[in-house]
């Protein structure tokens, strides 16, 4: 058997590389950049800035099973609807997507530290439909 | 029968920190190619869109399945209360939680979405058998936990027969359950078949049985404990009926399909086709898995140490040919979309006379490392408390030892 | 439309989609079809099992030598072909089988036959594989754990696994690598504002003048699909199984 000392060695060390783990990602890297929150399409959000700040993870969850699960398609509360607003231009005047450092969303997830997974699977651009019907 | 006393690994040794360092290596190989597979995504492996499910599905459900049996020891002491296997129940618990923790690992790594643990612990869908199982292996580390807690803890020793009952229930549903995601399968002529719950037992049975010994023999000469004949004839014993009865089952799943007209085709492909799988179905599971060690363990071969071991090696290996020709077999043969006609072509090889997979050095290192993580379980487990009877000697675990000495 | 659109909120939405019903039919592209007008969904109304949409596949209309209607899925779903066709995904495949006996050729595309009890969702561990009411047999990638046991269980190999990661996702057929996915009957399509509109293989058939697959709803007696199937002997893929699929097949 592993003795007491050695155990509780064991254990100090681990401590030890735990709080130096902890401690290096916290104060790793320079001052991010303040987020990109000006490029928009229309006038105002779906909801006053303050509200959306918070609630727009809420909002897109809902939206999400509601359209997913059960054919919902209003646009307010719509991940694309949010893409086809906050559009952010890049140096050829196209909108850039998430591989950008200024997309809307990615400059506040980067700057919040909050890691999303949206983009794996949704566009991070608008996509015009390529048939005539709907717009 | 003298009291049992319990002892832990000694972990001071070079050969215990060689052996540690090791498993790590092997581990942190696995745990790479996780990383190398999820990352790239499956298209760097074997597995494609016909053979859904390759090598990592192998190593997994051989290691589920070599857990819920390795537990056995224990309920043959408690549940049916045969004394020379109660000093080998710790271990045998040890060795279950070791063995499903490795293979839910390897299992959980190749998931396409493995950072959605959470939604597969969160969201059940109790139709699937899928969704069952996550239970079932989730509630047997649980329960076998307290199994060993009562058995090791003096308080609650009136408790442990209780405990190894339920413990005992618990695995035999858990191995129906494996069993039956085969079972299930309406579609594919290689599944569909309620025999595949008894078969998953008995394959369960044995294999769990194999590595147990395995697992005594290593531990019990490395740490220099005396481990008497008794023990290991017994086990080995055990072992060839349980061999037995996964060929007796074997038999039956392939007399049923071929008496069906409907799987003469999938039948043909196994036993007497053009692939690989025909190969591994007659040398590795019948001659390998099933032939060499019923007559290793039932001849004079039987009497050596030795030849136990390679035995039980065997037993392994044609475990897993046997997992190969079920998991991957079953898949390779086209599944039967248009009856009464041919295929004559297809974008997505529908055509195919069977479809082959080549398994990739990733698939093959992950599952390398989820049997390194039981390993490194089972081995640190010893260490750190009291899992190994001080001795094997025949005069220790022989309840009926005394007594033929007298006479 | 657009302009109309901005304003839509839910206390003129019924305003708005009168408009919208009106001026589709002047807007519509020539040649395509708009399936009933009637059956137009507001937005924010949940699909019903008032619905159950299906196809009919006419083997003797559709051509051996054609793949119109996988081009045309591949490009309104934004599939690509990457890594070959062991690993690419195929919501849509054209096989060619020959009778055993007679030997007759029939040609015909296969895909997610959106079954009434589909083995894909009850396999499916955390609910992902999912029927919608309207009968359309969909993934929640949301919640797939990429375990491809539906793959297992699906008597069609209708589901391909995203086997690597994606950038050139379109708008409203969100796919990512490590799910599964497979036909949605173009959902994004009949959940149109101004009614269903035909999935994008069938259009393309219909492009080619072949006409082989027929877009509908199996629970009105009076759409086309419910038509011909009176007419007509149709069947089901692997009947044996009892899965009562949303996708019927003549002259096979």
């Amino acid at each position: 058997m592993i003795g007491d000392q050695s155990m509780s060695k064991f254990l100090t060390i681990l401590a030890t590389l735990t709080v130096l783990l902890i401690g290096s990602t916290v104060s790793a890297g320079t001052p991010k950049p303040l987020p990109n929150l000006d490029d928009v399409k229309g006038d105002k959000c779906v909801a006053p800035k303050d509200v959306i700040r918070v609630e727009h993870k809420y909002y897109l969850l809902h939206q999400r099973d509601e359209t997913m699960r059960k054919g919902i398609r209003t646009k307010e509360h719509s991940l694309k609807n949010c893409i086809n607003c906050h559009i952010v231009k890049g140096d050829n005047g196209k909108p850039v997507t998430i591989k950008d450092d200024r997309h809307f969303c990615k400059s506040c997830h980067t700057y919040a530290s909050v890691q999303i997974d949206c983009f794996q699977c949704h566009a991070s651009k608008p996509s015009p439909r390529p048939a005539a019907v709907e717009k | 029968m003298s009291k049992v006393n319990y002892t832990s690994l000694e972990a001071n040794s070079k050969g215990f920190y060689g052996l540690m360092g090791i498993l790590i290596a092997v581990i942190l190989a696995g745990l790479g190619a996780a990383y190398y597979m999820e990352h790239n995504g499956h298209w760097v492996t074997g597995m494609n869109n016909q053979i859904v499910w390759g090598t990592p599905h192998v190593f997994a459900i051989f290691l589920i399945v070599a857990a819920s049996g390795a537990l056995n020891v224990a309920s043959i002491g408690t549940v049916f209360g045969k004394a020379i296997y109660k000093p080998l129940g710790r271990m045998s618990s040890l060795l279950a939680i070791s063995l499903l923790i490795g293979g839910l690992m390897v299992l959980v790594l190749d998931l396409g979405r493995p950072d959605r643990l959470i939604e597969a612990m969160t969201l059940y869908n109790f139709k699937s058998i899928f969704a069952w199982n996550i239970i079932l292996y989730n509630g047997f580390i649980a329960i076998t936990v307290v199994y060993i807690w009562f058995m090791m803890e003096k308080k609650m020793n009136k408790y442990y027969k209780a405990a190894g009952f339920v413990a005992f229930i618990w695995r035999l549903i858990l191995t129906t359950g494996t069993g039956s995601i085969f079972g299930f399968l309406v579609a594919r002529s290689a599944y569909d078949a309620a025999i595949m719950a008894p078969l998953f037992i008995a394959l369960s049975f044995s294999l769990g049985m194999a590595c147990f010994i395995l697992f005594l023999m290593a531990t019990y000469k490395w740490s220099d404990k005396e481990l008497g004949d008794a023990v290991i004839n017994r086990l080995k014993n055990v072992l060839g009926i349980f061999v037995a009865a996964v060929f007796y089952f074997v038999l039956a799943y392939h007399l049923t399909n071929l008496y069906a007209t409907q799987h003469h085709g999938f039948e043909r492909f196994i036993l007497a086709g053009p692939s690989g799988h025909t190969p591994l179905f007659w040398v590795g599971q019948m001659l390998i898995g099933t032939a060499a060690p019923l007559l290793i363990f039932y001849t004079k071969l039987g009497q050596s140490r030795t030849w136990i071991a390679i035995g039980a090696a065997l037993v392994i290996i044609g475990g897993f040919a046997q997992l190969v020709t079920i998991i991957i077999g079953g898949q390779a043969y086209p599944m039967p979309i248009f009856p009464d006609m041919d295929v004559i072509s297809s974008s997505f090889g529908d055509a195919a006379a069977y479809f082959t997979y080549t398994p990739s050095l990733p698939e093959i290192v992950l599952g390398f490392g989820g049997v390194a993580i039981a390993i490194i379980i089972f081995v640190f487990g010893c260490a750190v408390l009291r899992f190994l009877p001080t001795s094997l000697a025949d005069n220790v675990a022989d309840p009926h030892h005394k007594a033929e000495s007298r006479a | 439309m657009s302009t109309n659109e901005s304003k839509d909120t839910n206390n003129n939405r019924r305003q708005f989609l009168g408009a919208a019903v009106a001026t589709a039919a002047v807007t519509l592209a020539p040649g395509v079809k708009v399936i009933g007008l009637a059956q137009a969904k507001p937005l924010d109304q949940p699909v019903s099992d008032k619905n159950r949409w299906g196809l009919l596949i006419d083997s003797n209309k559709c051509s051996s030598g054609c793949s119109s209607c996988v081009d045309a899925c591949a490009t309104e779903n934004g599939i690509e072909k990457i890594h070959g066709p062991e690993t690419d995904p195929q919501w849509i495949r054209k096989v060619t089988v020959r009778h055993k006996e007679s030997g007759k050729e029939s040609s015909l595309p296969l895909m997610c036959q959106h079954c009434e009890n589909p083995p894909c969702v009850d396999v499916c561990p955390t609910g992902a594989s999912f029927r919608r009411e309207d009968g359309i047999v969909l993934v929640d990638r949301h919640t797939c754990i990429g375990c491809r046991y539906c793959m297992m269980a699906c008597p069609y190999k209708a589901r391909s696994f995203v086997h690597e990661e994606l950038t050139n996702q379109v708008e409203y057929v969100p796919r990512g690598k490590g799910c599964v996915e497979s036909c949605t009957l173009c959902v994004q399509r009949i959940d149109e504002v101004n009614g269903p509109r035909d999935p994008a293989c069938v259009e393309a058939c219909a492009g080619e003048n072949h006409n082989a697959i027929i877009f509908g709803d199996l629970n009105d007696k009076y759409s086309d699909i419910s038509q011909e199937m009176r007419s007509y002997q149709t069947r089901q893929l692997r009947a044996d199984l009892d899965l009562n699929t949303g996708v019927r097949y003549r002259g096979v």
